[in-house]
């Protein structure tokens, strides 16, 4: 067999492989398991590709890239689609004259994340069209199709992967005869782009029509597939599902769906009555089975208990065989914790020995809830340690009130800690309040990845740079202390005593570089601006 | 190989487990056959365990190791096997770090490659496509170190086990 031309990728390098080889002109997002790499891998293959401060903004930008006519990426994890949903929604009113494709990396089974949001719902919700691929081969061919689907009917289009997907390194076989891009260029829409009222009443029916258009073209579409077998057992399917049931069920008939909304049902409803028994085979929500008995169709979906937690071969068996027993329990591995030598090591054990209600947040200090510490309290969304951490504040006894503490990393920080700390010197509750920042100058937990307030950008390059101590004057708040952190816990403890004692509105900017990516920061330090390729990495 | 061959590696983070198994998938990949490979990352660094499933044929469906399907359990840290165990199929072959003589290895950080030498005398991919796996998977400068590792831990292998 030959191996000519042939890779072996992620789902998330094939992303961005057919990116860079339709000639994407920026990939843009945030961090977030088990999406990061896509933007990684999009720059090593030589696109342009930048970390945004969140997923909002990147989505703003990418929608920018679309309006100039050039085709864009933005890449999130599943709960990042939350953050970016406002811009999401009305793109798909306004329409986009550049291809853009939305990734939505979901995580069903929380391998790392804070909940298993189910994104296709989302793509009902906006009335956007979303394609699933089931192998890092479909990662790359649905990719370029997102692009045509984009440009076709001028919608963004949710290109909705699971982390199997992305973390899963397959073959794929790249097109090497792709026309290039479009050339960008302004052409002013008015009506089109500006979503006030009488502009947005029409903009609603036009994304439903076009919406129906592609539901009588994905009736016939190359990306839906019926893998033949008996009739005895159908199965409608998405995704890597499809992969574990074909495995499951090697002699079922099986309905592949690739382009997931709007659903092709006339097809689909062929499909099942083709069969004696069909039944729905999806990771978390019912949403294939939810919308099939919508029209009527007769299709099984699986006992409850498999909605929690990602399928596998095993799983699929149990859910054809009406198996709800209860599964056996995998053995617990060992859980992570905070490295040796890690500078939130010295805080949680600063926050633990005075006893605070900590009102913490996303990113590797979330370790600090686990023991020797278990020194946080409350661990929501990006950002959602300023203002819990206010409400905690402003309802419990003064006592109490005076103990709490927000503790929110720097990424996390310029992610959605600027507008908490605009709430607090607005709304300061009169025990005062206690924000740490805390600066290992990365964003540590996705691997490393740069961010505002490093002043480098997605290659490690030089770029501007947000200064927390200074953006958190120039906010208003009067207290703010710059504590680098050393391995002793005491001095960090005094200091968070005063300011708790205080009773004013204190922010701390508790700095140290992570330990695994320290000498990193340094090579990167010693790297003249636009020498990076010579940087060790 | 006409059916699939389930490996299942498992350890630590930081131990190399998904480095080892981006060798196998590419040795496996130069022999011609279909691979998919599939890991958990995200807190995988933070010393947690980490799982990584290396399937391999002339055609791989779900990219995982079904439970209790693995012909092969790779474990790099001693206080995972148990953990994993049920993970092996009855007949099934566990490779543990007692399987090669870690003082024997320039460099403990390269229990990994010993490993996959050990693996690698029940798998049929000739010597040179693992080679040619660790030169693409390593820098250069690392490639000989890991190499011999390798080598130390199939000889291990293929030599009676000391040990009762």
């Amino acid at each position: 067999m030959s191996t000519t031309n042939r890779q072996l990728l992620s789902g998330n390098q094939a992303i961005a492989l057919a990116s860079r080889h339709a000639g994407v002109a920026l990939g843009t997002g945030y961090p977030g398991t088990p999406s990061t790499e896509i933007l990684e891998h999009f720059a090593l293959v030589g696109g342009k590709a930048q970390w945004a401060p969140n997923e909002k903004v990147a989505m703003e930008v990418a929608i920018g890239a679309a309006y100039a006519g050039a085709r864009a990426l933005v890449t999130m994890k599943h709960v990042g689609l939350n953050v970016a949903a406002d811009p999401f929604f009305s793109a798909a009113y306004t329409g986009v004259m550049g291809g853009l494709v939305v990734v939505s990396a979901d995580d069903p089974g929380m391998a790392s994340s804070q909940n298993e949001q189910d994104n296709r719902r989302y793509a009902v919700a906006a009335g956007v069209p979303m394609l699933e691929p089931a192998d890092s081969q479909e990662a790359y061919d649905f990719t370029l199709a997102a692009i045509e689907i984009s440009e076709r009917w001028r919608v963004p289009v949710l290109l909705r992967v699971t982390t199997r997907i992305c973390h899963t390194r397959a073959l794929v076989s790249p097109r090497l005869d792709l026309p290039p891009p479009p050339a960008p260029h302004f052409v002013r829409d008015l009506r089109g782009r500006n979503l006030i009222p009488s502009n947005a009443r029409p903009a609603h029916p036009r994304l439903r029509g076009k919406l129906a258009e592609m539901e009588a073209w994905n009736e016939s579409c190359a990306l839906n597939q019926v893998i033949p077998g008996d009739r005895e057992l159908g199965i409608v399917t998405s995704g890597v599902c499809a992969m574990h049931a074909r495995e499951a069920a090697p002699q079922a008939r099986l309905l592949k769906l690739g382009f997931t909304h709007p659903l092709p049902m006339a097809r689909i409803q062929e499909f099942v009555r083709s069969v004696c028994r069909c039944v729905v085979i999806e990771e978390n929500d019912p949403y294939l089975a939810d919308a099939l008995r919508a029209r009527g169709m007769v299709v099984e979906s699986s006992p409850k208990q498999f909605r929690f937690g990602e399928l596998n071969v095993d799983r699929v068996r149990r859910i054809l065989a009406r198996d709800d027993s209860p599964e056996p329990a995998r053995a617990a591995g060992k859980p992570p914790e905070l490295c040796e030598g890690c500078s939130h090591r010295v805080v949680f054990q600063a926050l633990r020995d005075l006893d605070c209600i900590v009102a913490g947040d996303i990113g590797c200090y979330a370790l600090g809830v686990l023991p020797p510490f278990s020194a946080m309290d409350c661990c929501v969304c990006m950002g959602s340690s300023i203002g819990i951490g206010l409400g905690l504040r402003h309802t419990l006894p003064e006592g109490e009130a005076k103990r709490v503490v927000s503790v929110i990393g720097d990424s996390t920080f310029v992610h959605s800690g600027m507008t908490g700390l605009a709430e607090m010197i607005y709304n300061p509750p009169s025990t005062g309040h206690v924000v740490i920042i805390l600066d290992n100058s990365t964003t540590a937990m996705t691997g490393h990845q740069e961010h505002p307030g490093t002043g480098r950008n997605l290659m490690h390059q030089p770029t501007g740079k947000v200064v927390y101590e200074d953006l958190a004057r120039a906010m208003g708040v009067r207290q703010v202390i710059v504590a680098p952190l050393g391995k002793d816990s005491l001095e960090f403890e005094g200091l968070v005593r005063r300011s708790l004692d205080s009773g004013e509105l204190v922010v701390i900017v508790a700095r140290r570089p992570c330990v695994l990516v320290a000498k990193h920061i340094r090579a990167y330090e010693k790297c003249p601006v636009g020498a990076e390729v010579t940087c060790p990495q | 190989m006409s059916t699939v061959i389930n490996v299942l590696l498992a350890g630590l983070g930081g131990q190399g487990v998904i480095k080892a198994s981006a060798v196998l998938s590419e040795a496996a990949f130069r022999c011609g056959l279909e691979v998919k490979q599939s890991e958990l990352h995200g807190m995988s660094q933070r010393g947690g365990s980490v799982r990584s499933d290396v399937r391999f044929g002339r055609k791989v469906l779900s990219p995982m190791v079904p439970p209790g399907e693995a012909d092969f359990l790779v474990v790099l840290a001693p206080d995972q096997v148990e953990v994993n165990r049920a993970e092996l199929r009855v007949g099934g072959v566990l490779i543990t770090p007692e399987c090669v003589d870690a003082s024997q290895l320039a460099n403990s950080k390269s229990l990994n490659m010993a490993l996959l030498g050990a693996l690698s005398t029940h798998l049929d991919i000739p010597a040179e496509r693992w080679a040619e796996a660790m030169r693409s998977c390593f820098p250069a400068k690392l490639y000989a170190s890991n190499q011999h590792a390798f080598d130390h831990g199939r000889q291990a292998s293929l030599q009676p086990s000391p040990r009762p």
